[in-house]
Parts: C-alpha cells; structure tokens; sequence
C-alpha cells in the first residue's frame, strides 16, 4: 500500500512545531505503524534528514511509552489498541494519515511525538503506594481478600500510564489515571490505612500539575487502550470528599 | 580478590586472519578468532560453608552493618528500575543510603520487566502439594542443567517466599480463589502449582509495586530520579567502582555522577539477535562498558530460546511477541508429514500430519521444556516441514481442545492470547491453526558475580538479569521475576552494607579517572557522528542479528561458530567505516542512542561466540550438535565443562577463568523427558 502522513515536527520545547508531508510506498498489510515509521525513518536517515523522533519500548501494549494521536484520536480509531499493537492492514491503500504528539500542557513536547509526562510520576509521589518497607509484610495469607475485591482491583491496576486518557479530554484532565490508581489501592485491604490520606494528595497533586478538571465527557475511557472503567473517578470523587469531610 | 593470569595460548583457532586495518581505533579484537588464553581459576570466597539451608543465616550475621546516621552519608548508584532495579532502589532508600536511580525510558514504571506474562514462583507450599524451600532449589538446579552454584538457587528458594509476603502486602493484585486466598498455576520443569500470577501480566503488578515503593522513596527525598538518562561508562578509581557517566538523552549533556557504590540492574542482552522478545530498548552497554573496565563476563552464550513465539512475517520486523507457554497445554504442534507441502491446514489430513512432539517424546508431550521444544521445532523446519513464509513456523492447533472442551471453555482460558495473536497476524486462531516459532527470549548470561552479588570490580554490584547467577544454563518458567525481586528488596540490601561499612577508607575519586571514563564517552559518540556512511545502524543489527541466529542460535557447531567469528568482526569494521548516523549530539538524538547500543552488541557478540565455541559440551540452551547422544538429546561434559566460564577482557583477547561447581545436595544426572 501507498500512505501519505502528515507528521507534526517540532524540533525542541521553544520551536513552534508545523506539519510535514511524507509519502510511503511499499507499506505491507502485515507492519505494525510503528514498523511503517521505522521504515520512514530509515529512509529519511540515508536521504540525510532528521529521522522522526517517537517513544516506544515494548512494543507489545504493556509499557505504556508510545502513544502518538492518529488522524485526531489518541492511539488511532482501533479501540482498546495502543499505538504499537496497531497494524496497517486496518488502512487503506492511499489513504493520507496525520499524526500528532499528545496535546496538553502538563505533557510539554520534547521533540516531534515524543512528550514529557513525568507528571504521571509526580501524582504517584503524591501517595500511590502502600507505605510497606521490604521485609515488614506479615504472611501472604494473612488476610484473605475476596475474589471480586482482587479483580476489580486489578482491573483498575492495569492502566499503562500512557496519557492517552488526558490527550482525548477537551479539559486535559488526569482523572482516569489518577482514580485508577485510586480504585486499585482502595479495593484492597493493604490500602485502607491510607486511603484518604492517599486520594486527597493525589487529587491535590494532579491540580497542581495543571491538568483539567473532569467534565464527565468519558472520552477517556473510550481512548484507553485497557478499558479503566469510567466509574473508578466516581470512586475518586467519593474517596475525596470523605478525606475532606475528616 | 587478586587474579594472574597465565599466559597460555588456546590451540582453537585454524589459521590467522589478519585483523583489516582502519582509521578509526576499533574496539581491539583478539589476533585470531576464536583464540583465548586460559588465566588462574576462580572463585566465589562469599558464601559461608555448612549445610545449604544454613548459608544465608551465616552470612547476614557475618556481614558488617552501617550505622544509621553513617547511612546518611553514603551514596549508591543503582542504574536500571526493572524488577531488580527498582526494588533495590527503593529498599536502599528506605534503609537511609542516599540513592541516584537512573533508566532510559520516560518513567521508572515501563522498564522491560513490564512485560513478563506468566508468573513467580515461590515455595509457599499453599497448596500442599509437596512443595518445600528444598524442592525449589532442586527444580531450579536440575532445570538449569546442572550449571549453577547450589549456594546461590537455595537461597534464591528461600527468600522466594518473603517476596509475595512482600508484593500481596504492596497490593498487588494476584489472582485468588473464591475463599480469598491465593491461586497458583504449575510452569514447565515442576510437579508442584508454586507460581502465582496476575492474570497475564504478573510481571507489570510487580514491577508496579516496586515502582511505587521507589516513588515513595522518591518523594520522601531518599531516591534522586534520573529517567530518560542512558549510562555510558563507569567510573574506576582506587580499583573500585565510584561513580558513573550518563547522556542525558533529552538535552544530551554528559554528566559524571559520583557514589560509593554502584549497582548494575540493567536487564537481558537478547537484543544482540536484533529480533526477541525483549523490549526495543533493551541493551547490553551498561554490563559491556563495566566489563571493559575489569568485571568478568559469565557464560555469555547461554541464550533461552522460547519456542511459542509469533513467526516473523517480513524484513521489516522489528521484534518478535511471545505466545504464552500455557497455550501448549491445550494445543497441539504439529507440520505436515511432506516436505514442501503447500495446502492450506484444513486441507492435509490427519495420517498426513506429524505430531512430532506428542511422538518423539511421549511422556510430556507438548509439555516439554523450552530447550527441547525449540530445538525439535528447528528441525522440522530444517527438514523443510515448516509451514508459513520461509517455511519457519509450525502448527500450534486448537481444534481438538474446541471440540473437547468448546469454543467458550477454550475462550475463557486463552481469550486474551488468541486475541493478541489475530490483532498481529490477522488470522483467527479460532478457525486457523496458529503459526508459531521459537525466539530469543532471555539471556541466562551476565556479569560474574560472588555470594554477595559483587562483581569483579569492588563495589560494582549486579543484579537481575544482568548477572549470571542463580538459572544455569537454561532457565524455567517464572524464576527471573523471583530472582531479581529477591535481589533487589533482600539479598543485595544485606550484602552491599557489608561492603558500605568500609567506606571510611574509599579515598576520594582521581580526577583523572573521571575525565578518562568522560573522554571515552566523548569520544565514542564524535566517531559515531562523524563516520557519515551509506548504512544505517539498524541495517548493521539486522544483519549482526542474524549472523548470531544462524551460526549461534539454537543449534551452534564449531564450523558455524568459526564462520560467526570470521563475519562479525568483518561486519563490525564496516560498521565503524560506514555507519550513518544524522544530526548532532545535542539534544534527543534516538539514531545516536541506537548506534552506540548496537556497537556494543558487536562485541559482545563476538565473546558470545568465543564462550559458545570453548564449550563444546550441549547443556541447557545451549546445543552444540557435536555434542548428542544416540537419539538427538543434548549430552553434557561433566567431567570437563562442569563450571562457570568467568571471561576477563584485556586488549589482546578474551581470557577464562573458570569457576568449578561443586554439587553437594543435588546428584548430577543426564535429563530425560522421553
Ligand atoms: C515477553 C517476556 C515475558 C516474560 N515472562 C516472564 C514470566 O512470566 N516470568 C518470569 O519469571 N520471567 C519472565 N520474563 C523474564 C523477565 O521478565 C526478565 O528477565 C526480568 O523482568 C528482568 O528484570 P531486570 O530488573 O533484571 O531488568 P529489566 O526489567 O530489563 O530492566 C532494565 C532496566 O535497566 C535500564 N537500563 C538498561 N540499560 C541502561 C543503560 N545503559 N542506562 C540506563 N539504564 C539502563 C532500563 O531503563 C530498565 O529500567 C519474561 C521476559 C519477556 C521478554
Ligand atoms: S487510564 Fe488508560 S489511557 Fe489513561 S494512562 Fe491509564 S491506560 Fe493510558
Ligand atoms: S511500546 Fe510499549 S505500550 Fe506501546
């Protein structure tokens, strides 16, 4: 297949950034997009241009380090799918695709695609842990936790950190990723002790990143490529008011 | 420690190649290919005599301790937040060193032990089924064929069960029963249900929890944080590790960093094949640099091979996707019984395919382990049996277990796989067979290390997958994400205090070793800009990749070793002649990071097979065809390979020392799953 993109470049944090024109040829059904780039890539090497600058690692929807907005929707219209999981069989011959960094102003660009969300970290620091050092935890078997309660949790503690979530907010608000932290921790009884304390710093924290407030559009949720469920920030909410309550 | 070397010139090699001139200083290659001399033997003087189970008691009470308020004042450097990275990190830090955590991703949480599937064992014996501390440690022996220290797989055995006391109390959402305790699943090479898991993605729950301690230990101000930062040196003075130096990879600055000690928790080198299943990032220039510098290189060709992963599907692939090993309990593997036969699965009939694995070994089956599986689905391919582009792949078919167990049963069980497997391949495995093929999956190799995890450079620690330690040579499902949590969060705390509560005596760091280490890295990424060739990095992985997986993959003979290094160092030259790499070194320059990682890769590559050559004994991962008992099964030297092979770098060539391995408790005996 034949692709035109439209790739935004943007050289550093102080230049203002324009969208170029590429086209590829050749491209198999069988590339993932990330593959695709790399071929672009190659090519803009030995054409002596600047190759494309994008995150990637795993490469296999685990790691959460790509993510790149694809003809206007975080991780491209696939659902459930990031970046690197999708193929270019899902495209059709000639069609001409755009391809942005994620956009919000706590997620600064550092070059091209590529983005700083350090953040995402900083709203852990705030209190998304259970304050356990090693060697102080009592026998696995201790306490007994229910079924439900272990696998509603770990839904909620599969979200990668991608930031998809505050690419597609109209607020670029963080809630999703902070209430799924919030919702992993508060399900399970290691992290009761800390639950409020726990879920007014990170709410606090996120703000003071700069991050939106949420609106209840729930694109989020129709972005994220693990599915968090829309009510974790319901949960949030309840968990913050509480703490504020006391 | 202190070691001479003898001078004494292995008779391996056939005739010298002469070693092409250049005007760039190589990397200094050994005169001949394949030569090594043999220096004094070694050995590991940290682990206490005594019964095994009483070891690691002896030596905490022996190891000396740092007072608190001295704590304060000591400086660690840990490079690498995977698993063992960011366990040690974080234990450091709530024990009151001072921590500097480096990695190159954008955030400590996606380091490359984000991604492992199935599970950690641990000898919790929750089921009572039989399990004990003791049967960890034979599994673990006897998996690795006989090829690791009793002293360090016992230990490992021990400490397995503080680990999920650990996590559970992180809150780490393992799977669990309806009465609300644990559940637990049984991995190849064990009778026994010992390994726990979070759905398929323990490795990501764990590496979460580690990641949060880290990040309290972050905001507590213990921990200094440094990401998107790639270490590019260390710093020896005084004969011991102090420091090192880093790129930060947004800005591009050189930066020295100091310590009183540094750790080394920098993962796999699998990506030397280009293709694995490793993340992209993975690399082997932390432990290689440090190897220049004096740390011994342990058994470097003992590679995993993983026989269920996604078959390659063009020129283009950039890494390769792991199937879990729990999809061969209900699959069957299989090829056509005819060479070349083109008919599409549903086509050939049963009397005309072969069940070769169900037939050759019919005790386990599909179960076989990894080592076995691989190697049978090579020769089927070789036979020109394999099915797919290239005719490398074969059959993993699940039609039998649908019509036993029905679409449902079997969705339930395996619904997220088949899924991942159709988004790739763009084949419903529901109605097709799947297509699989062996990959790099781990590199049982790394730095040497004593007991107390302490390379050959003092003060210079390595943990995780990096060292060599703890697996043999060959691997069993589930056992890395127990060996580096067990590095990081209980041995190495204990271990590395031991050699803290001499700091007084350190010295201050030279200057001039600190600008040597600058200047080194400094001078690598001005050649690696200035060359201005015709080829990319990439192209010189892809080809190094493959030179590797054919002539020391998973079958290796002396002739394709020979070959291997003769081509390597020709492809290297080339590579430091013709190379392109564009832009600057200000600034995120990612086609820099590839090329200085890939450099790399050459060299290592070239003692990988030198190591590979040397052994010409099969053991565990590693095949040497010359070396096979009457039916094709590996066949193992004991009587002169039954060591580590610990390899020294010097300018003029690779040099072994070997430390023998004694089995005390666990009888050597030949493997047989037939
Ligand atoms: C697909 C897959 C599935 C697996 N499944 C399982 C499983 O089910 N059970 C099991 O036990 N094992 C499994 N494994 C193996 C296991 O995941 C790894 O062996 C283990 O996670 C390695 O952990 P680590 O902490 O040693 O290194 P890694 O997790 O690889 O971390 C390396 C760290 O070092 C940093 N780093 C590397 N180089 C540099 C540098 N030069 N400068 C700065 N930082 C650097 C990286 O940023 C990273 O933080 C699997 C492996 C793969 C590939
Ligand atoms: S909530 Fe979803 S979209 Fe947001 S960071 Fe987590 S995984 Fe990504
Ligand atoms: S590269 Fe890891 S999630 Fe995409």
């Amino acid at each position: 297949m034949n692709l035109t993109l439209k790739i935004w470049r943007q050289s550093g944090s102080s230049d203002k950034g324009r969208m170029v024109t590429y086209r590829v040829e050749d491209v198999s059904p069988d590339m993932s997009f990330l593959e695709m780039l790399d071929v672009l890539n190659e090519r803009l090497i030995l054409e002596g241009d600047d190759p494309v600058a994008f995150d990637h690692d795993c490469r296999e929807g685990i790691c959460g380090m790509c993510g790149m907005v694809i003809n206007g929707v975080a991780h491209g219209e696939q659902r459930a799918t990031t970046t690197c999981q999708l193929h270019m069989r899902h495209f059709e011959d000639g069609a001409v695709i755009t391809i942005e960094p994620w956009r919000a102003a706590p997620f600064p660009v550092i070059k091209d695609l590529v983005v700083d969300r350090s953040s995402f970290d900083r709203i852990i620091q705030a209190g998304g842990f259970v304050s356990v050092p090693a060697g102080s935890a009592p026998d696995a078997h201790a306490v007994p936790v229910p079924k439900e309660d272990a696998d509603a949790a770990f839904d909620a503690a599969t979200c990668i950190g991608c930031g998809a979530c505050v690419a597609a907010c109209p607020n670029g608000s963080a809630s999703l990723f902070t209430a799924a932290k919030i919702t992993h921790l508060g399900l399970l009884p290691q992290g009761q002790p800390e639950r409020d304390s726990r879920a007014r710093a990170m709410v606090e924290q996120m703000d003071a990143e700069g991050f939106g407030g949420c609106t209840n559009t729930g694109e989020c949720t129709a972005v994220c490529p693990k599915g968090i469920p829309f009510d974790t920030i319901a949960r949030m909410n309840a968990d913050y008011l509480r703490s504020a309550s006391k | 420690m202190k070691f001479r070397r003898r001078q004494q010139q292995e008779p391996v090699a056939p005739s010298p190649s002469p070693s092409p001139s250049s005007s760039v200083s190589l990397p200094v290659s050994p005169p001949r290919p394949g030569t090594y001399r043999t220096g004094e033997p070694i050995r590991d003087t940290k682990a206490p005599s005594g019964p095994v189970e009483d070891r690691w008691d002896t030596r905490r009470f022996q190891a000396k301790l740092v007072n608190p308020a001295n704590k304060r004042k000591l400086t660690v450097i840990v490079v690498g937040t995977g698993l063992a990275g960011g366990s040690a990190a974080a234990t450091l830090g709530e024990l009151g060193y001072k921590v500097k955590s480096f990695c190159y991703q954008d955030s400590p949480r996606r380091a490359h032990s984000i991604a492992a599937q199935g599970g950690i064992n641990a000898a919790k014996n929750y089921r009572g089924d039989g399990d004990s501390v003791y049967r960890l440690f034979y599994d673990t022996v006897k998996g690795g064929d006989f090829r690791a220290r009793e002293s360090n797989v016992y230990r490992l055995a021990q400490v397995s069960v503080n680990i999920i006391d650990q996590a559970v109390a992180q809150g780490v959402p393992f799977a669990r029963e309806y009465g609300g305790l644990l559940d637990t699943r049984s991995f190849g090479g064990a009778q026994v249900s010992r390994t726990f898991y979070a759905r398929g993605q323990t490795g990501q729950q764990l590496l979460l929890g580690a990641y949060q301690a880290l990040e309290r230990q972050i905001a507590a101000g213990t921990v200094e944080m440094h990401t998107r930062h790639e270490m590019l040196e260390i710093v020896v003075s005084g004969g011991r590790a102090r420091g090192v130096v880093v790129r930060d990879m947004v800005t591009g600055e050189i930066e020295t960093h100091l310590a009183d000690a540094v750790v080394l928790a920098t993962g796999g080198y699998g990506n030397v094949f280009f293709l694995s299943t490793n993340a992209k990032g993975c690399n082997t220039t932390a432990i290689w640099r440090a190897h220049k510098k004096g740390a011994y290189f342990g058994n470097p060709c003992f590679t995993q091979i993983h026989p269920t992963c996604i078959p390659v599907s063009g020129d283009y692939q950039s890494k390769l996707t792991l199937m879990s090993e729990s999809l061969r309990n209900d699959g069957r593997v299989w090829v056509p019984l005819r060479k070349g036969d083109g008919r599409a699965p549903a086509d050939i009939p049963e009397d005309e395919r072969d069940y070769y694995l169900e037939r050759i070994y019919p005790a386990f089956g599909n179960l076989v382990p990894r080592d076995i599986a691989s190697r049978a689905a090579k020769n089927v391919c070789d036979e020109g049996r394999g099915v797919g582009p290239g005719g490398l792949g074969v059959y993993l078919d699940f039609a039998d277990a649908i019509a036993r167990l029905g679409r449902d049963a079997v969705e339930k069980k395996y619904g997220n796989l088949f899924e991942m497997y159709e988004r790739i391949t763009g084949e419903n495995p529901y109605e097709v067979p799947m297509r699989i093929y062996p990959a790099v999956h781990y590199t049982m190799g790394g730095l040497w290390v004593d007991y107390d995890l302490q390379s050959t450079i003092p003060g210079l620690f390595v943990i995780g997958e990096a060292n060599f330690s703890d697996h043999g040579a060959n691997r069993l499902g589930a056992s890395a994400l127990m060996q580096g949590l067990a590095d990081g969060y209980f041995v190495l705390p204990t271990t590395i205090g031991d050699y803290l509560a001499g700091a007084g005596a350190f010295g201050p760091v030279e200057e001039d070793d600190v600008a040597e280490a600058r200047k080194a890295v400094q001078d690598r990424i001005d050649r690696l800009l200035s060359v201005n060739g015709t080829r990319t990095a990439d192209s010189y992985h892809r080809e190094l990749g493959r030179i590797m997986w054919d002539y020391c993959g998973m079958e290796r003979t002396e002739e394709s070793l020979r070959k291997a290094l003769e081509r390597i160092p020709e492809l290297r030259e080339e590579f430091w002649n013709n190379v392109k790499v564009p832009g600057d070194a200000e600034g995120l320059n990612q086609a820099l990071e590839r090329a200085g990682r890939v450099a790399d890769f050459f060299e290592l590559a070239e003692l990988m097979c030198v190591d590979a050559l040397h052994r010409t004994e099969s053991c565990g991962g590693h095949f040497r065809a010359e070396s096979q008992d009457a039916d094709g099964e590996a066949l193992r030297d004991d009587e002169n390979f039954a060591y580590v092979a610990a390899w020294e770098w010097t300018p003029d060539g690779p040099v072994l020392h070997k430390e023998e391995l004694d089995y005390e408790y666990v009888k050597m005996t030949q493997r047989s799953y037939k």
